[in-house]
């Protein structure tokens, strides 16, 4: 039968459709699923049984890094390799190294939020199955989808299928590798 | 505005108006960047400020032949328009990131639909004010090893204990992060004009900005988080950013610069001078596009609302900064704030930047004024202009009479200062052009967030089953009084 298949797509017209279908995928047992919705939806975290995201220790350790580095490009400068007083303020002035050293937290805590977001995210991905799918356009405009992927365990063709069809979907489809 | 509103309709207007679902919000704002035709008015407008612009081009050829000495500023008067005009730059980007990430922590719904133009209005603002810094070192190329500190040949390193490399790392940071947070709300969008676009060359270079972007509930996820954290981390990093710059003249001992109100008096004058600007743009925006809908009435009366408060800041600060030189008791400073209002020579730049930005604002208390399109843009200009001699109240007239009277000189500007200001002026609007034609104006996402049908249903009829399941399991395990 459809072997090459990555999953079963299902599309809805409103949010609401697509948590309660969502909660019953989870409550079916099926764990290799995924939504796609034309903005973010809160609840459809706990619907699909998201996990909170490791991102923003990422993020703390992103900031700390740009605050010891901050503080340690200073401390070289100031005292390591030319040590020179300004001033008459001590070669280590930790007041005046503040403001450098605070804009650098920010600065590697922002670029590890963005970039770490992406890499999470698997992103880029110009190609991604689900594209294959020419309805799929909508998820960016105003339609709502729930998918099922092949390799989830629980997945079995007829049954996933059948399943995906009794949750009110406006259409499924299946989605080619 | 009628006078029959409910008391509802009042405390939570409307942030979106006309009957729209997710296709029409995405079509109507998506279409201003695919349609094919492009407005006869943009030609007209993106030409204007694009030939101003090039006086920008040719006075930096100019000035990188010749040196600044093309500029009005010597001896005392040492900083002029380059500083004037930097600190008035990158005060006008701070209102976007105000809008951006403030009033995001403070769920204020109202930001959603002028939070991508503020930003790019931020942006460009600071690609403008960034170019005096550099140029003004009038040998750009060498003012790497000047303000970054990288390991040369030379062993040399800037001074981080001055508060202009504390302004490098300020700024730079404040650009950086500001185009990571604007391109991260852009990505969805991107993501619609790829999935929309029927030229194949935009959807190949939508599809590359986008990065693939599809809407996956845990990509949104993580997207949220970042965008959080990335409004976390802007808000201090604004207040930094002109607090930074408010140091460049209140850690020195001039009088006139040396006072402690500086911080929080600049912070609220960006935020000032911010708003005025995005109302310039977005009053004639919202007309030419037909934006109405989105960014209505009241978007403009809370944008005239926040200028209004933050004006009166200002205005304090004004006053407090006439009696800090009072309560000094320094013979200095006393002379100096009597130099600024009456005795001196610029007596009546002092006089023209109360009236642009103490007085023209009261007329914001009054409806009339506050609901009007043509008076709001008018006093933004006003206050635009007001905001620009404010910076040239503080750095000229505290400069022109130093502790040495025989080196007391006048400023005036050559023409290659007004051609070099009035150029950024052409460069900014020049990209606030591009920008419209080619990115969407307002952020399509965001705004259908704020449509009614965005909110999932269910939640009540959830809470209420599981209560009824709560109490009958009650009632059969536990049998009351049987």
């Amino acid at each position: 039968m459809q072997n090459n298949l990555y999953g079963i797509l299902a599309e809805f017209d409103t949010a609401t459709e697509l948590v309660d279908a969502a909660r019953h995928v989870r409550d079916a047992g099926y764990t290799k699923t995924d939504a796609f919705s034309p903005f973010p939806l809160h609840e459809i975290d706990e619907a699909l049984g998201i996990k909170r995201s490791i991102l923003p220790y990422l993020i703390f350790a992103g900031g700390i890094t740009g605050l010891l580095s901050g503080i340690g490009l200073e401390y070289f400068v100031h005292v390591w390799d030319w040590p020179i007083i300004v001033g008459g303020r001590p070669h280590f002035s930790l007041p005046s190294f503040v403001p450098p050293a605070y804009e650098l937290t920010i600065l590697f805590a922002a670029f590890t939020a963005v970039f770490g977001m992406l890499f999470l995210n698997g992103l880029p991905s110009p190609y991604h199955p689900v594209f294959n799918v020419p309805r799929f356009a909508l998820a960016t405009r105003e339609k709502f989808f729930l998918i099922i992927e092949s390799a989830d365990p629980k997945y079995d063709y007829e049954e996933t299928r059948s399943f995906m069809e009794s949750l009110e979907a406006q259409e499924v489809f299946d989605v080619e590798e | 505005m009628k006078g029959d509103k409910t008391l509802q309709e009042k405390l939570h207007p409307a942030m979106i108006e006309g009957d729209h679902t997710y296709a029409s919000v995405t079509d109507k704002i998506s279409d201003v960047t695919l349609k094919k035709r492009t407005p006869f008015h943009w030609f007209i407008g993106f030409g204007l400020a694009f030939m101003i612009a090039q006086l920008l081009l040719f006075t930096t050829i100019w000035l990188l032949a010749n040196g600044i000495g093309i500029w009005g500023n010597n001896v005392p008067v040492g900083w002029a328009f380059d500083i004037i005009n930097f600190v008035w730059w990158i005060g006008i980007g701070h209102a976007g990131t105000l809008i951006s990430a403030i009033l995001l922590l403070m769920n204020q719904k109202w930001r959603t639909s002028i939070n991508r133009f503020a930003e790019a209005m931020t942006l460009f603002a600071v690609a403008c004010a960034a170019m005096f810094p550099l140029l003004h070192t009038g040998r750009p190329w060498l003012a790497a090893y000047w303000l970054f500190p990288y390991p040369n040949t030379m062993g040399i390193w800037p001074n981080f204990r001055s508060p202009l490399i504390w302004d490098v790392f300020a700024v730079s940071t404040y650009a950086t992060v500001s185009l990571l947070f604007w391109y991260v709300g852009l990505i969805p969008d991107l993501a619609t004009l790829r999935d929309r676009a029927k030229n194949k060359y935009f959807k190949f270079v939508y599809a590359i900005l986008s990065w693939g972007w599809r809407g996956s509930a845990r990509h949104w996820h993580r997207y949220e988080i970042t965008y959080l954290i990335l409004a976390g981390i802007s808000t201090p990093l604004v207040l930094s950013v002109h607090s930074i710059v408010s140091f460049d003249f209140s850690v020195s001992q001039v009088p006139g610069w040396h006072a402690t109100i500086f911080p929080p008096y600049f912070v609220a004058g960006a935020v000032f001078a911010g708003f005025a600007m995005v109302l310039i743009l977005c009053i004639p925006l919202r007309r030419w596009y037909r934006m109405q809908d989105f960014i209505t009435h009241t978007h403009l009366v809370f944008m005239a609302k926040v200028m209004l408060a933050t004006g009166l800041i200002v205005v304090y600060g004004y006053a407090m900064e006439a009696f800090f030189g009072w309560y000094s008791a320094s013979q200095y400073e006393v002379f100096m704030i009597k130099n600024r209002i009456w005795e001196g020579p610029y007596w009546w730049s002092y006089w023209l930047l109360i009236f642009c930005n103490g007085l023209s604002i009261q007329l914001l208390w009054f409806k009339r004024f506050r609901e009007s399109e043509f008076w709001l843009f008018v006093i933004s200009i006003i206050v635009s202009v007001g905001m620009w001699l404010e910076r040239f109240v503080i750095i000229v007239t505290s400069l022109h009479r130093d502790f040495l009277p025989s080196s007391w000189a006048m400023y005036s500007p050559t023409m290659f200062d007004i051609s070099m200001f009035t150029g950024t002026i052409g460069f900014f609007f020049t990209l606030i052009y591009l920008f419209v034609r080619f990115v969407p104006i307002i952020s399509i996402f965001e705004v259908r967030t704020l449509l009614p049908e965005a909110n999932v249903h269910g939640h009540q009829q959830d809470f209420e089953e599981n209560v009824n399941e709560v109490e009958y399991t009650y009632d059969r395990t536990d049998p009351p009084n049987n």
